[in-house]
């Protein structure tokens, strides 16, 4: 968002360093759709230069201070006036004084530490964003520029599945089993669902995913349900001993990582909802939790080459510096 | 590095199922049949009644088979035990036909033949709707109006034995 004052004086803009080889990704913005962002992980440096652009060259700008901030924040929706910052860097660019031609700033934020992805939720939201700001008695010049961030994580392949055995006394017994209770999200969900007892006339059986993000605590605590997929696994009545094989892909569908309990604000949790419908529409489910997790890809190698920049940039500094946090290996899948 | 795109057929392992399961008889069969309407009284003093005959494999019921006689009335008695003692949601009988049985009708009134099968149909999908579904099966009321010779109004509500 950009503050002109009225008749604007000057622009002022952010630019990265690494704006060419930076990758972009997609992110959604409050109002459903979608833009490109930078993309940044946990403790990568954030570095670029703020350009001041005087609107009639030759008129002095006079000015309080130039800054730049680096500013990680949870918005609740219900309560907009409350931003939580996370994190609040600053860097000061220019004393109070007066610029009288066009200038640019470098400026760097190294090594940050960006502990949570950011999120666009339904009533919630945390972004990330550089915000150059002039300060002037009147009104302030600022513009805001988002990026988005990712957190990777690595789990080992091999961990438990989820297997339960689930029913309703002498009428329905069931044990589903799935291959994992971590997916990351472009896994692929196997499992199956075995009839151990089947005393109720069944029409039809569904799997689903539903998201549910909650924010508020306490009294307060409101959560909010949406179903991300729904499909038939099985069309038909099933007798005891039979097994119905699942199989859902994740890449297909929008999700994000579990998220739990964001700087105690918010939380975003996934579930695999399985329903049974029987002949007189009634409808018996069992709903489990999966984590989703992001997997770290290729990208990788332009984490080293950010860290090795940083650390170039500066003389004196330590080489071989402690790496940034959460580097995922590369999976040889 | 770029993995080479196959079709994912992952599937866990299973126990092979026994063939009499397959093949044997389901273990949910429940069909109950509301049939033969009978008129019986005379002028003011007449009703109609029901057979309401069960047939099941379901070891909650006592009886496998069983066949009694039941009037309107005995649903709508069934239908207020199970609003009251449980927290289902009980599907709707077929209409009171009040206006019917009003005098100065031009036709039977409730005793009118088309009548009496609209209402019988109402009643076999409303029987076969409760019967089914498993907290229902396990009220007292329900396995009386399906098993009991007559329907004893002054029984204590509650599990079946």
């Amino acid at each position: 968002m950009s503050f002109f004052s009225f008749g604007q004086t000057a622009e002022i803009d952010v630019v990265l360093n690494d704006a060419e080889t930076r990758k972009k990704v997609e992110h959604k913005t409050e109002d459903g759709k979608k833009d490109k962002y930078f993309l940044f992980y946990d403790g990568e440096t954030v570095s670029g230069k703020v350009n001041v652009t005087l609107k009639s060259p030759g008129k002095r700008l006079e000015h309080q201070g130039i800054k730049v901030e680096f500013v990680g924040q949870i918005e609740l929706y219900y309560d907009r006036g409350n931003h939580h910052e996370f994190v609040s860097l600053v860097k000061d660019l220019a004393r109070p004084g007066e610029l009288t031609q066009s200038q640019t700033f470098d400026f760097e934020f190294t090594h940050v530490e960006k502990p949570y992805e950011a999120y666009t939720g339904q009533n919630v939201k945390l972004r990330y964003f550089l915000r150059a700001t002039i300060s002037r008695r009147m009104n302030d010049i600022s513009k805001e520029t988002d990026i988005v961030v990712h957190t990777l994580s690595m789990y080992p392949e091999l961990f438990s599945s989820i297997k339960m055995e689930v029913g309703i006394e002498d009428c329905l017994h069931i044990e589903f089993e799935y291959n994992k209770s971590k997916y990351h999200l472009k896994d692929v969900i196997v499992g199956k669902i075995y009839f151990l007892l089947v005393r109720i006339k069944i029409r039809h059986m569904e799997i689903g995913i539903i998201k549910r993000e909650t924010t508020g605590t306490g009294p307060n605590i409101y959560h909010e349900n949406d179903t991300i997929a729904k499909y038939e696994i099985m069309d038909g009545a099933p007798v005891r001993g039979e097994s119905i094989p699942i199989r859902l892909f994740l890449a297909g569908y929008e999700m994000t990582p579990t998220m739990r309990d964001i700087n105690k604000k918010f939380s975003v949790r996934y579930y695999l909802n399985l329903v049974l419908i029987d002949d007189e529409e009634r409808r018996y489910f069992k709903q489990q939790e999966i984590t989703l997790w992001r997997k770290g890809d290729v990208m990788r190698k332009s984490m080293s080459h950010q860290a090795s920049i940083a650390s170039q940039r500066f003389e004196g500094q330590e080489s071989g510096e402690k790496p940034p946090p959460a580097q995922a290996k590369e999976e040889s899948n | 590095m770029s993995e080479p795109t196959v079709a994912d057929t992952r599937r866990l392992n299973s126990k092979p199922q026994d063939l009499t399961d397959a093949y044997g008889p389901p273990s949910n069969f429940l069909e109950i049949d509301v049939y033969d309407p009978q008129t019986v009284g005379v002028g003011r003093n007449r009703f109609t009644t029901y057979d309401v005959r069960m047939r099941t494999n379901l070891p909650i019921f006592k009886l496998k088979e069983s066949c009694v006689r039941r009037r309107y009335s005995d649903f709508e008695w069934l239908k207020n035990e199970l609003e009251r003692d449980s927290k289902i949601v009980v599907p709707p009988l077929p209409g009171k036909a009040l206006k019917r049985q009003l005098p100065f009708r031009g036709d039977e009134g409730i005793f009118e033949e088309s009548f009496i099968e609209e209402r019988r149909v109402g009643l076999e999908q409303f029987i076969n709707r409760i019967a089914g579904h498993p907290l229902a099966q396990n009220e007292r009321c329900l396995h009386m109006f399906l098993q009991d010779e007559s329907i004893d109004r002054n029984y204590i509500p509650g599990k079946p034995q």
